[in-house]
């Protein structure tokens, strides 16, 4: 790892600060993804600034039908709080199968949405909620958020402040985990609020993303089968080593038909 | 440069480090505290397990600048006037080691797991929470025994 200079702040307005006086500033959160891809020298800050200080950024809140969780609140927290597993336990359940508690003690929600990396698991759930992610610049949709393989719509001196979780009537999220990483080689989170379905899919493409064509088949019929005649576009499926294209195209559909089980 | 001072199994310790230095290698190169492995460097093995503030963590993915004003819990840190933790014994006991490289590792995701869930922790939850924790040489069975019986003992 190359050598940068490090700073803790205790403020938003104080991180926003430092980051614009620095040559190459980055946050650090959680540090889970930071410091690994410091390590393969994938980045090289000249600053990083630690938002760990940060109290304002911390914590868990409902408010009627809004879940609200700060950035900095980690997985392990999420997985914990009651809030959550009471308003909506697949979201508490997601969180609790990142990755290993030591990661789940490190890691933090707002790390894990502003990284995007393709195999994350939140991101699915911030789609198929509609969830909105606050900043200290402005709210941004769910929908609007994840632009691209590890891009976001987040500007250099944007702070992810909380992520926004409506509540839904029924919601659930399956992943089929890679074996040794435990993230998703795909993810499928459904959630079902009168006749509204939405579904959030991770690990299949370059970023999560709507399963549009499933929302639509499961909207007029919220049943397994109904995902049965659903196509799905094999060629913009990432293929690797873990899986291929042809079965992370049949994996969409299989946690997507296990998610609407778990609905209901 | 920076000076960081953290409690580090009960006692105050400071040192002037690199705001790049790793916890891993302020607790192993500075204070001389080698029972913390290093198995991957790379968050995958669990070997560098230590507890913060009372949770687990991978000592080589957190900074020792992050660690300021903390306190630290490092597999030397166990023992009490020589004698065994309870994990410590049952990891003895029943065979939970072999070559032991990861057993460091091993013992302090084990105490976090008993904190978290209990000393009647079931056999599946202490399998899926080790997840983080790789061993080369023991195929597993025996240090999930150990789990076992080292969170009946905590237990008291
Ligand atoms: C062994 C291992 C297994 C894992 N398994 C999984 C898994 O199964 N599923 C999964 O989803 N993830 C997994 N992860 C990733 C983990 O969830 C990370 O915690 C997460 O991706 C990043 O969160 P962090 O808080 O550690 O962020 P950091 O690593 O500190 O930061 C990541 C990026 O986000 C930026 N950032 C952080 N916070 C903010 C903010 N508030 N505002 C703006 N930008 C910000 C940083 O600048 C950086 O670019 C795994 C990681 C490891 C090491
Ligand atoms: S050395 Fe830290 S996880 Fe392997
Ligand atoms: S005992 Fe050798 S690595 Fe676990």
């Amino acid at each position: 790892m190359y050598n940068f200079s490090y700073q803790k702040v205790s403020s938003v307005a104080d991180a926003v600060d430092a980051i614009k006086k620095a040559d190459d500033g980055k946050f650090v959160a959680g540090g889970q993804t930071m410091l690994p891809t410091m390590k393969h020298r994938l980045a090289s800050p000249s600053d990083v600034i630690d938002l760990g200080g940060i109290d304002e950024l911390k914590g868990i809140s409902v408010d009627g039908d809004t879940v609200t969780i700060g950035a900095m609140t980690t997985h392990a927290e999420v997985a914990a709080s009651s809030d959550v597993q009471g308003t909506i336990p697949a979201l508490a359940n997601l969180a609790g199968n990142i990755g290993d508690p030591a990661v789940r003690n490190r890691g933090t929600i707002g790390g894990s949405i502003a990284n995007n990396d393709p195999a994350a698991d939140y991101p699915a759930a911030v789609i198929g909620l509609g969830a909105t992610i606050k900043t200290n610049k402005r709210e941004i949709s769910g929908d609007e958020f994840f632009t691209g393989m590890f891009e976001t719509a987040l500007e250099d001196d944007e702070v992810i402040t909380a992520v926004l979780f409506p509540k839904a009537e029924a919601s659930a999220y399956m992943k089929f985990e890679n074996p040794a990483s435990r993230y998703a080689i795909v993810g499928v989170f459904v959630a079902k609020s009168g006749d509204i379905v939405k579904v959030g899919v991770t690990g299949a493409t370059a970023c999560a993303h709507r399963g549009l064509r499933l929302e639509k088949a499961l909207n007029g019929n919220f049943a397994a089968e109904a995902v049965d005649e659903v196509e799905i576009p094999v060629e913009k499926m990432n293929s690797d080593i873990h899986a291929s294209a042809e079965y992370r195209a049949h994996l969409v559909k299989v946690m997507t038909k296990r998610a609407v089980e778990a609905c209901s | 440069m920076q000076t960081v001072s953290m409690n580090v199994n009960g006692e105050p310790k400071s040192g002037e480090v690199e705001d790049r230095t790793l916890l891993v290698e302020f607790l192993r190169e500075q204070l001389r505290l080698t029972g913390t492995h290093v198995g991957c460097d790379t968050s995958q093995c669990g070997a560098c397990v230590v507890h913060v503030n009372g949770v687990s963590v991978k000592s080589c993915t957190m900074l020792a600048v992050q660690a300021d004003g903390g306190d630290v819990t490092t597999i030397e840190g166990l023992a009490n006037n020589g004698e065994l933790h309870p994990m410590q014994q049952a990891f003895k006991d029943n065979h939970g080691l072999q070559c032991g490289f990861c057993t460091p590792g091993m013992v302090m995701s084990a105490i976090d797991i008993v904190n978290r869930n209990g000393s009647d922790v079931d056999e599946a939850t202490v399998r899926k929470e080790l997840e983080g924790n790789i061993c080369r040489c023991t195929g597993y069975h025996n240090i999930v025994k150990a789990v076992h019986a080292g969170a009946k003992n905590m237990g008291g």
